[in-house]
């Protein structure tokens, strides 16, 4: 019994030890051209994919708060944040007058069927994830509250600089 | 048992040395969790007769998914638990067990999924599968779906299978196929000239076994769509048409009328400047994999709502709701960032948001019930050219938001609503409408709301909502307030009061208060509240649930991995 519980924990090690990476999904652009996520972010830095939807108001309130910090740390660190839209096809009319609106300067891209949202197990929106440049998931954040952006970019300087997320 | 600890511990160990040398070799499990409780407390304000009190006390449910990738394969499953479930909820929901699992793989442009999926063509309005786990609604595909990109810009889709039902299946069986077609990728020259364009088309059929003592009815019931999407620089058009035949059911009275929508689409974006004028009229479109079927069960296509999903507490009691037997309607947004360092937009700019949206029935001339045979086959004779005279809703609304200096932002908004609840909350429809106008129950409201966001120190956040619903009709009047604390990034504090004023039943002017506490840890995120729910609507996309008024302690866990 005692060397089955050994294992056990062994196995949710193994999980938690494992470098994740994003499981290739199809995305779509703005212009309707399909995209594999993998193929969209960034091999020079840290990516930061934000998953929001237009109907979503922390969302887009994480993102608009994000946008000064996102600025210094696309120049600083080359890093580069995709906000992934999980609105439905119809609601994605909405999206690029929404995105233009709100003045992000985001690369923006759609998971109408909810693919990707899907596979990396996410419950609701918004959600964060920070990937470094080799392509690894390093951290992961659900929901927004006022601050959390300050905190995400205190991630992204530290996985620029190779470090594990004190956060 | 402990030589098969053993080697399995072995095994492990090996499995991580290689997981962590080789990514590929252990591939990528994701998943998430969630549990949702509420211990109902008995409130006689709210619900006198204890109609609403549920005899468990306590209801719980959750679920849990697994995903599994590696490479080009991947497999799920999820696991419901329903003990029993939460009010509000479809009833249909009761027990437990595995709803959804598949396995996928690719090859050779190839797609192939056996088991449960979500998929959807075009808009959906002829088809799309989708599950919303807040709502309780899951029409997910049990089959096979196939996809392919046999040529450049060419992609291909194939469906059959049946349609979840609760723990059951639907009685019909759903098969479709769709193409659509990137002419951008086919011909580099319009790629060049700065034009997207893209062409697509679908078909679907459903079977259902009718065996209808009085009817004959039609047991293969065909739908098909055309769309198109347009983008050149910062215009974009998207269009869609979709013809059902006809399809007796218990939405449309069994009527054997054939059904049609229309979408359309012009989007402009450019420069902090976004703007989108949208139009639709659908017209006896609902389709099920059963045709007895009701509420949100067993839905194929999606037709999707024209107008602004709010999420301010006061407006989100009144949301609209697609009425599947027809609707017209228009939708104007604007929105605009006035830029900063200007005289306008202040130091940070200013964000500027108008919308404008009403729906209303189409024409409907029905057929005189005295001429029977003709009444049971098309029920009524529609004119796309006239308009129809029941108003279902409207929304105006501007908002304005603006960061004032380093500590303080608000955002002010102001909303004038109409509301018909004869259809949108009753569900009556045209004829009885038609026959009976001065019987109608409709709402008229003015809202305001003042949102300010304080930062009192790094990481540490006051949030304020200011809310006023003015009406004279349904409950009154309501004013709401409502205080966040946020501590960055673990804790979460909040509590609210809505007080219905204005409510005509003197009895009924409540204070429904509610206090909620939330701590997030990476992404876990664990919610307690309590205090009192409003009787209220819950919509997401275009579908809606009534959640009766309740009482008590509610909690929520959810995670992911």
């Amino acid at each position: 019994m005692k060397n089955l519980l050994t294992a056990l924990v062994l196995l949710l090690a193994v999980f938690s030890i494992q470098a994740q990476e994003l499981p290739s999904t199809t995305l779509k652009t703005l212009e309707g051209k399909q995209i594999d996520i993998k193929d969209a972010v960034s091999k020079e830095g840290p990516t930061v994919i934000s998953f929001w939807a237009t109907w979503c108001k922390p969302c887009i309130k994480e993102l608009t708060a994000f946008t000064d910090y996102a600025v210094d740390l696309e120049d600083d660190f080359g890093a580069k944040v995709l906000a992934v839209s999980i609105d439905d096809t119809r609601n994605s009319a909405r999206v690029a007058p929404l995105v233009q609106g709100q003045g992000w300067d985001y690369t923006v891209l759609l998971d109408e069927n909810q693919d990707l949202k899907r596979n990396l197990g996410i419950v609701n929106v918004p959600f964060t994830i920070v990937l470094n440049k080799e392509g690894e998931i390093v951290w992961k954040h659900s929901g927004y509250s006022p601050g959390d952006e300050e905190t995400l970019a205190e991630v992204v300087e530290e996985v620029a600089a190779g470090k594990t997320p004190s956060h | 048992m402990t030589k098969l600890s053993l080697s399995l511990l072995a095994l492990l160990v090996a499995t991580s040395l290689v997981a962590q040398s080789q990514e590929t070799f252990g591939g990528q499990l994701h998943g998430n969790f969630q549990l949702d409780g509420q211990l109902y407390l008995r409130d006689e304000g709210i619900d006198p007769s204890g109609e609403f009190y549920p005899d468990e006390r306590f209801l719980g449910q959750g679920y849990a998914n697994f995903v599994y990738t590696q490479g080009n394969f991947s497999g799920g499953l999820r696991y419901e638990n329903y003990q029993n479930v939460m009010l509000g909820f479809p009833e249909g929901y009761r027990g437990e067990g595995i709803t959804y699992r598949y396995l996928q793989f690719k090859q050779d442009n190839l797609d192939i999924t056996v088991g449960s999926f979500y998929e959807q063509f075009g808009s959906g309005m002829v088809f799309r599968s989708y599950e919303e786990r807040g709502l309780g609604y899951d029409n997910a595909m049990d089959g096979v779906r196939v996809k392919a990109n046999p040529a450049k810009g060419l992609y291909l889709k194939g469906v059959l299978g049946r349609q979840r039902f609760y723990f059951e299946k639907s009685p019909g069986i759903v098969r479709g196929i769709d193409a659509e077609y990137n002419l951008t990728e086919f011909m580099p020259t319009l790629d060049s000239l700065g034009y997207r364009w893209t062409i697509g088309a679908s078909y679907l059929s459903k079977y259902q076994r009718g065996n209808d003592p009085f009817l004959v009815l039609p047991e293969n019931v065909a739908t098909a769509g055309v769309r198109t999407q347009f983008t050149k620089g910062p215009w974009a058009l998207q269009a869609e048409y979709a013809y059902k035949a006809n399809d007796p059911s218990a939405d449309n009275g069994y009527i054997y009328k054939d059904g049609n929508g229309f979408i359309v689409n012009l989007t402009y974006s450019k420069n902090g400047l976004g703007l989108i004028a949208g139009a639709k009229r659908i017209d006896n479109m609902s389709f099920r994999s059963d045709r007895n079927g009701s509420t949100i069960d067993m839905l194929i296509n999606y037709l999707s709502p024209t107008t602004q999903v709010h999420t301010y507490a006061l407006p989100a009691l009144y949301q609209y709701a697609t009425q599947i037997n027809g609707e017209e309607g228009i939708q104007l947004e604007a929105n605009y960032k006035i830029k900063r360092k200007t005289k306008l937009g202040g130091k940070y700019g200013t964000l500027i948001s108008a919308n404008y949206s009403v729906v209303q029935s189409i024409h409907k001339s029905f057929v005189d019930p005295s001429n029977d045979t003709l009444r049971v086959l098309q029920g009524y004779n529609s004119d796309v050219f006239e308009r129809g005279d029941i108003p279902y809703f409207h929304d105006f609304n501007v908002k304005v938001s603006r960061k004032v200096n380093k500590r303080f932002k608000y955002t002010a908004s102001y909303l004038n609503l109409f509301y018909n609840r004869s259809v949108l909350e009753d569900g009556l429809g045209d004829e009885a409408i038609q026959n009976n106008p001065e019987n109608q129950k409709l709402l008229s409201a003015d809202v305001f709301v003042f949102e300010g966001l304080y930062k009192l120190k790094s990481k540490h956040y006051l949030r304020s909502e200011v809310q006023h619903l003015g009406t004279k009709d349904d409950r009154g009047s309501m004013a709401m307030m409502l205080l966040e604390y946020s501590i960055a990034p673990h804790w979460f504090f909040s509590v609210q009061d809505i007080y219905n004023y204005g409510n005509p039943d003197v009895d009924q002017r409540l204070h429904y208060p509610l206090a909620s506490v939330i701590y997030t840890a990476g992404t876990s995120r664990f919610q307690m509240s309590y205090g009192r729910q409003q009787r209220g609507i819950f919509c997401v996309g275009g579908v809606c649930r009534v959640v009766p008024p309740s009482n008590g302690v509610s909690f929520s866990l959810t995670t992911s991995f």
